[in-house]
């Protein structure tokens, strides 16, 4: 590994923000633009939404388990248990549900989108692709982009809906609450506001997992070494940005919506 | 599948006295260090022209210049008398339409079969399924290997693979063929067989093409041989015949650390006084 002076350190980030910028709005150009691979965006919706489906079923199931068994050790004191499910229901569809949807789809998509197209790239495919006249932002990042912010959207529904499921029933049968009363605080603290803010950060992070993969996976070099870096810092890199434009559009909803 | 078809059809048609490929003066640098420098020549229609060189000379960089995959830092390159640096995005994908190519190592989708990869143009064209599978049929017949289009890649041999990759170049009858080490890491017979179908392509289809090579032997076999359609096969050019038993169309382009040492005809190759082509050659 080849050590770099911070000047040439910082001009290599500062081209590598370029490069991300530039393949994300011409990517975003290509939505509006002919051709459209739509046989692709369904492809990729496939992958990215159903493919994703247990695993998103099955960490918001649990995580709604978990939010219901720690919420009422905590509300105990205060003599609050009923308020158990007001607290599951705000915070998977606030906070747990998007995030948990975007770091988990994120491991797995992010992934699969560096890897696919890094292997593409190292073995002159994306070069072929466009020697024959196809433009590969179009054919390949286009159709992820749709695909990952569309089915990103529904998924953290799904999370949302697990996530409370898990809580009602842990509530229920381990913590002997009513489901009657628990499903109504559950409904009932629920606004539109909330649901807004938590239907917001899918189609923030879709848009992070959809462009940092297709950005590594289409500047990778180095043979397969290069292919295995490209996964990983994909990975990282969109889980980071996930969180922080989780940060940045809670507190945006914070000023439109109030607390 | 997309919507349109390619923009390759509202082209100008071919303009018959401009050079197919010109280089005017063109440098390109790679992280500061110069691979090609002050290159310039043509191409002219029907001609074909044979890159020589030792490894890591820029020869498959020239050729990714050619087709656009990359931007000369300096000078011009006219493919069709169309600088593609300062022609828009979708205009340059639309010009490719024109122009095969055949990488190094095949670079076939992996994920496709023989017949998908083949037709890959003919369907981003939206041509019916029907009149793409015979084309497709017809181009493996062209490079005999039409037993394999079910097959993936991964089950060709690295031979089958190149014939597949120029079955997939000449499908849509290109007016430019770019082949970069067509034989490169084949056995003999196999590299005999790949430079007949480039052979083949050339004196059946007439088509102008670049071909980079640093095996002498596969040169001069293209310099020195003609397709005979009646036999199927090559054969060589008679020696006491009009054309002096050389392709009067084949042309040399030679290259040392990224600078032209040698452009002209074979004949003039072989009577090199240039020591560094004379050891090259030798």
């Amino acid at each position: 590994m080849t050590l770099l002076s911070p000047e040439a350190l910082i001009k290599k980030q500062i081209a590598a923000v370029q490069e991300y910028s530039i393949l994300s709005w011409t990517a975003i150009a290509d939505i509006f633009t002919r051709p459209r691979y739509w046989a692709d965006i369904f492809t990729q919706m496939d992958s990215i939404g159903v493919g994703s489906m247990p695993i998103i079923i099955m960490s918001g199931f649990f995580t709604g388990c978990v939010l219901a068994l720690q919420s009422v050790t905590a509300l105990q004191e205060f003599g609050a248990v009923s308020m158990t499910g007001s607290l599951v229901s705000l915070s998977m569809v606030k906070e747990l549900g998007p995030v948990l949807t975007g770091l988990m789809v994120s491991g797995r998509n992010a992934a699969g989108m560096a890897s696919e197209l890094g292997s593409m790239k190292v073995t002159e495919q994306i070069d072929a692709m466009r020697a024959l006249g196809t433009d590969p932002i179009r054919k390949l990042v286009t159709p992820r982009l749709i695909a990952t912010v569309f089915m990103l959207f529904f998924l953290t529904i799904i999370a949302d809906t697990a996530g409370i499921a898990g809580g009602t029933l842990v509530a229920v049968s381990m913590l002997g609450l009513n489901a009657g009363s628990y499903l109504h605080s559950s409904y009932s603290s629920l606004v539109h506001g909330d649901v807004v803010q938590g239907l917001t950060k899918p189609i923030f992070s879709g848009f992070i997992i959809a462009t940092v993969g297709c950005y590594f996976g289409m500047k990778t070099t180095g043979g397969t070494q290069g292919v295995g870096r490209a996964t990983t810092q994909a990975v990282v890199v969109s889980s980071v940005f996930i969180i922080i434009a989780d940060f940045l559009v809670t507190r945006v909803m914070i000023g439109i919506f109030g607390s | 599948m997309p919507e349109t078809s390619s923009d390759a059809a509202v082209l100008d048609p071919p303009d018959l006295k401009t050079p197919v490929v010109e280089f005017e003066d063109v440098s390109f640098y790679f992280e500061g260090k110069p691979v090609l420098q002050n290159i310039s020549f043509a191409v002219e229609r029907g001609q074909t022209l044979i890159l020589l060189g030792p490894a890591g000379c820029g020869k498959s960089v020239l050729l990714k210049l050619a087709n656009g995959l990359l931007k000369p830092d300096e000078g011009h390159i006219r493919v069709f008398g169309e600088e593609m640096a300062r022609m828009r995005r979708r205009e340059v994908y639309a010009l490719r339409g024109r122009i095969g190519m055949v990488f190094q190592e095949s670079a076939l989708f992996d994920s496709m079969t023989v017949e998908d990869n083949v037709a890959y143009r003919l369907h981003e064209e939206r041509m019916p399924e029907a009149e793409a599978h015979a084309r497709v049929v017809e181009a493996l017949k062209f490079v005999e290997l039409e037993d394999a289009i079910q097959k993936f890649p991964s089950e060709l041999s690295g031979g089958m693979r190149r014939r597949v990759s120029i079955a997939r170049a000449i499908i849509s009858n290109p007016d430019l063929i770019l082949y970069d080490s067509p034989t490169g890491g084949l056995d003999p017979i196999t590299s005999t067989t790949i430079i007949e179908l480039v052979m083949k392509q050339r004196d059946v289809s007439h088509t102008t093409s670049l071909v980079v090579t640093h095996r002498l032997q596969d040169a001069f076999i293209l310099a020195t041989h003609r397709f005979d359609p009646a036999i199927g096969a090559m054969k060589p050019i008679p020696k006491d015949g009009p054309d002096g038993g050389i392709d009067a169309g084949t042309k040399f382009l030679m290259l040392n650390e990224g600078k032209i040492v040698f452009h002209g005809t074979t004949e003039d190759l072989v009577h090199s006084d240039d020591p560094w082509i004379k050891r090259y050659l030798e």
